[in-house]
C-alpha cells in the first residue's frame, strides 16, 4: 500500500528554485499494476525516486506499508529499499563480469540471507522471471537484451519486495523483446499478485498496465483505469 | 554483509582487472621489499660491528697512556706514545678495585720477526696469563703464556694463525719451532684460534710473549702500552671506569682530571657509538625505501579513484538494492587493504630473497628480523587504509540517483 499526499520536491540551483513536483497525491493498493506516464521533464523520474526511497520529498507525506518514508535518513532509506523495493532500470545495471546467478544473489548479500539459501532463492526468482536455467552461469554481458532485463527483474524479485519499480524497462530494447519484458511484468502481477509501478514516457508501454497515472509539469494530470489493457500473446512473439 | 561476503566481493572485484591490480601491487611489493632488504642490511651491519667489538672481549675497559698536559708549550709525540702506565698501575687496579674481574697489561710493538727462511713484520704483544680471558683469545694448540713464564722471563711465544701462515705456511704445526724477534730466540708454545678479520688490524696476525720478556728484551723499559681491564659485569662498567680513573690520577699525582696522562675507553661506549652510527645508516636506508612505499601507496589511491569512477553505476546499483554507506565504504577500503596486503606478503618474500642474495653474493651480512617483517606488514595495512580511505569515502558518499545515471 502506497500513499502519497501533497508531495512537493524543490531543487535549488544557486538562487533559482524549481519545483520538480508540485503537490502530487495518489494511492496505490497492493497487487496493482500501475504505469506512471509523462514526457521528459514532467517530474516522473523525481516521483519515481521518491517512491523508490532513493530521495525524500521537500514536503508532503509518503507512506509505504504504513511507514512514513518521507523523513528518513540515508541509511534508513537504504533499509527500506533493501526490504520493500525492487528496481528494474532502463540500462539493466547488472555487474558485467559476474555470472547471472551472482547478480541475482547480490541483494541477498545485503539483506543478510545465509549463503546456503541464496542460490535456491535466486534460482527461483530467475525461473519466475522466465529465464532458462541454461543461462544461470553465463556472464551477464553474454546475454541478449531481453534476457538481461529478465535477470534484472529476477534481481528485483529476489528479496520478495512489496513493490517493484520499473524505470523505462523497455527503453533499451527493441519492440519484440520489450513485449517479452512487459509480458513478464503482467505475469508477475497476475499470477503472483506483485505490485508493479512502471515508469515510462510511451503511451503504448503504459497501456500494458491496469491503471495509468499521468504526470505533467510536476503535477498529476490524469489517473484512470486502463480500459483497453494490451495483452501480450507470448506465443505470437516467442 | 558478512566478512566473508566482503572478502568475496573484494576478491572478485580485484580479479576482474588482473593486470591493473598487479601493476598497482607492484609499487607496494617494491616498497615493502626494499624496506625489508634495506633494514636487514642495516641490522646486519650493526650485528657485524657489534660482534667484532664483542670479540675484543666482554665488559672491557681499555686504558691507554696519553700525553700529560701541563701549562705552557709542550711537544707532544701523540696520544699513545707516552709512557705513563706501569706494571704497578696494573697490579694496583687488580688488587684495590673490587669490580675488577681480571687485568691484563700489555707492552706491545711492531717488530720484524724471523723464522728459518722467512720473516714478517707483525705485532708483538707482551702480556700476562689473564690476557686470553680479558681479550677473548682462545688457544687452538699448545698453551698460552703462564704466570711462571712471566716471572721467569721465559723466551716463549704464542702465535696467531695468520702469523703462522706467514712464517711456516698454512696448516703447518708451529709448536716447538723457534722464531727470532730483535735477535732474541723465542720458542713457540701455542697457537691461537682464528678470530676472523682482515686488513690492517688483523687480530690473527699477532705474537704473544711474556710481558716481562717484552720489556726486558724488546722495549727495554718497564712501561705498559695498554692495560685491559675486565669488569665483573656489564652494569659495573661505568663505576669501574670512574674508579680506575681516580685510582690512576691518585697514583700519578694528578689533581686535575683534565690533565690526566692516560685515557680510558669503555667497551659499552664503543658499542653505543657504533650502534648509533649503524642506526643512522639503517634509518637512512629505511627512509629511502619508505619513500618508495609511499609512492606505492599513492599508486593504490590512484587506482582506487579510477575504480570508483569506473564503477559509479555499480555503486549506484548497490545503493539502490539496499547497500548502506558503510557497506560501500568497507568494500572499497577492503579492496585497497587487500591490494596492499597482497603486496605486503609478496614484498616480504622479495625483501627476504633480496637480503639473502645480498649476503650470498654481496658479502654483506644481513639479518631479517621479525620486527621488520611485522613493521612492513603493519605499514602496508596502514597505507592501504590511509590511501584507500579517500576513494572509499568518495564512493560511499555518491548519491545513488546520480550514480545510477552516470555515463
Amino acid at each position: 500500500m502506497i500513499e502519497c499526499s501533497n508531495i512537493i520536491k524543490t531543487y535549488k540551483s544557486g538562487d533559482v528554485e524549481t519545483n520538480a513536483l508540485n503537490g502530487v497525491s495518489f494511492k496505490i493498493r497492493d497487487g496493482e499494476f500501475v504505469a506512471i506516464m509523462g514526457p521528459s521533464g514532467s517530474g516522473k523520474s523525481t516521483l519515481m525516486h521518491i517512491i523508490g526511497a532513493l530521495d525524500t520529498p521537500t514536503s508532503g507525506k509518503y507512506i509505504l506499508d504504513g511507514q512514513d518514508v518521507s523523513k528518513l535518513s540515508d541509511d534508513e532509506l537504504a533499509d527500506i529499499r533493501k526490504d520493500k523495493l525492487g528496481f528494474v532500470f532502463q540500462s539493466f545495471n547488472l555487474l558485467p563480469r559476474a555470472t547471472v546467478l551472482r547478480n541475482v544473489m547480490l541483494p541477498l548479500v545485503y539483506s543478510g540471507v545465509p549463503k546456503e539459501e541464496r542460490e535456491k532463492i535466486a534460482k527461483q526468482a530467475l525461473l519466475n522471471s522466465g529465464l532458462d536455467e541454461q543461462h544461470f552461469y553465463h556472464h551477464s554481458n553474454q546475454l541478449s537484451g531481453g534476457q538481461t532485463q529478465r535477470v534484472a527483474i529476477a534481481r528485483a524479485l529476489v528479496n520478495n519486495p512489496s513493490l517493484i519499480l520499473a524505470d523505462e524497462p523497455t527503453g533499451n530494447l527493441d519492440t519484440r523483446t520489450g513485449e517479452i519484458v512487459l509480458h513478464t511484468f503482467q505475469a508477475l502481477n497476475e499470477k503472483q499478485h506483485r505490485t508493479i509501478i512502471l515508469i515510462t514516457h510511451e503511451r503504448y508501454v503504459a497501456e500494458h498496465a491496469d491503471r495509468i497515472i499521468t504526470v505533467r509539469d510536476g503535477e498529476l494530470v490524469g489517473d484512470e483505469k486502463n480500459k483497453n489493457k494490451r495483452k501480450v500473446d507470448i506465443h505470437l512473439i516467442a | 554483509m558478512t566478512t566473508s561476503d566482503l572478502l568475496e566481493e573484494t576478491y572478485s572485484a580485484l580479479l576482474v582487472n588482473k593486470v591493473r591490480s598487479g601493476l598497482t601491487v607492484l609499487g607496494i611489493i617494491i616498497g615493502i621489499g626494499s624496506v625489508i632488504a634495506m633494514i636487514s642490511i642495516g641490522q646486519g651491519a650493526q650485528g657485524t660491528i657489534q660482534s667484532s667489538i664483542q670479540s675484543l672481549g666482554s665488559n672491557l675497559i681499555i686504558i691507554t697512556p696519553g700525553t700529560q698536559r701541563g701549562f705552557g708549550f709542550q711537544v707532544s709525540a701523540g696520544r699513545g706514545s707516552a709512557q705513563s702506565l706501569t706494571m704497578d698501575d696494573a697490579s694496583a687496579i687488580g688488587q684495590q678495585l673490587s669490580l675488577v674481574q681480571a687485568v691484563a697489561p700489555e707492552a706491545s710493538g711492531r717488530y720484524q720477526v724471523t723464522a728459518p727462511g722467512t720473516n714478517t713484520n707483525t705485532q708483538v704483544v707482551g702480556t700476562v696469563s689473564a690476557y686470553p680471558t680479558v681479550r677473548n683469545v682462545t688457544i687452538d694448540e699448545g698453551s698460552f703464556i703462564s704466570d711462571q713464564n712471566v716471572t721467569g722471563l721465559s723466551k716463549v711465544a704464542v702465535i696467531g694463525p695468520t702469523t703462522r701462515d706467514d712464517l711456516f705456511g698454512p696448516g703447518a704445526d708451529p709448536i716447538g719451532q723457534t722464531i727470532r724477534i730483535k735477535k732474541v730466540d723465542f720458542k713457540i708454545v701455542g697457537l691461537t684460534k682464528s678470530k676472523g678479520g682482515t686488513g690492517f688490524n688483523n687480530p690473527d696476525d699477532v705474537i704473544y710473549i711474556p710481558i716481562s720478556s717484552a720489556q726486558r728484551f724488546l722495549s727495554g723499559n718497564q712501561y705498559a702500552t695498554t692495560i685491559s681491564v675486565q669488569a665483573v659485569d656489564s652494569q659495573s662498567m661505568t663505576d669501574l671506569q670512574d674508579q680506575i680513573t681516580s685510582l690512576l690520577l691518585q697514583r700519578h699525582n694528578i689533581s686535575d682530571p683534565t690533565l690526566a696522562d692516560f685515557s680510558t675507553l669503555n667497551q659499552t661506549d664503543i658499542i653505543a657509538t657504533a650502534s648509533s652510527v649503524t642506526n643512522t645508516f639503517t634509518i637512512l636506508l629505511g627512509s629511502v625505501a619508505g619513500i618508495s612505499l609511499i609512492v606505492g601507496g599513492i599508486g593504490i589511491m590512484n587506482m582506487m579513484l579510477t575504480t570508483v569512477t569506473e564503477r559509479t553505476r555499480e555503486i549506484g546499483l548497490r545503493k539502490a538494492i539496499g547497500a548502506k554507506r558503510k557497506d560501500i565504504n568497507f568494500q572499497f577500503l577492503a579492496e585497497a587493504v587487500m591490494l596492499t596486503f597482497a603486496g605486503g606478503i609478496a614484498g616480504v618474500v622479495l625483501g627476504w630473497s633480496l637480503s639473502f642474495l645480498v649476503s650470498k653474493f654481496g658479502g654483506i651480512t644481513t639479518s631479517v628480523s621479525l620486527t621488520s617483517v611485522l613493521l612492513a606488514f603493519g605499514v602496508s595495512a596502514v597505507i592501504g587504509i590511509a590511501f584507500g580511505y579517500y576513494p572509499a569515502r568518495r564512493a560511499a558518499s555518491l548519491n545513488p540517483i546520480e550514480a545510477l545515471r552516470y555515463e
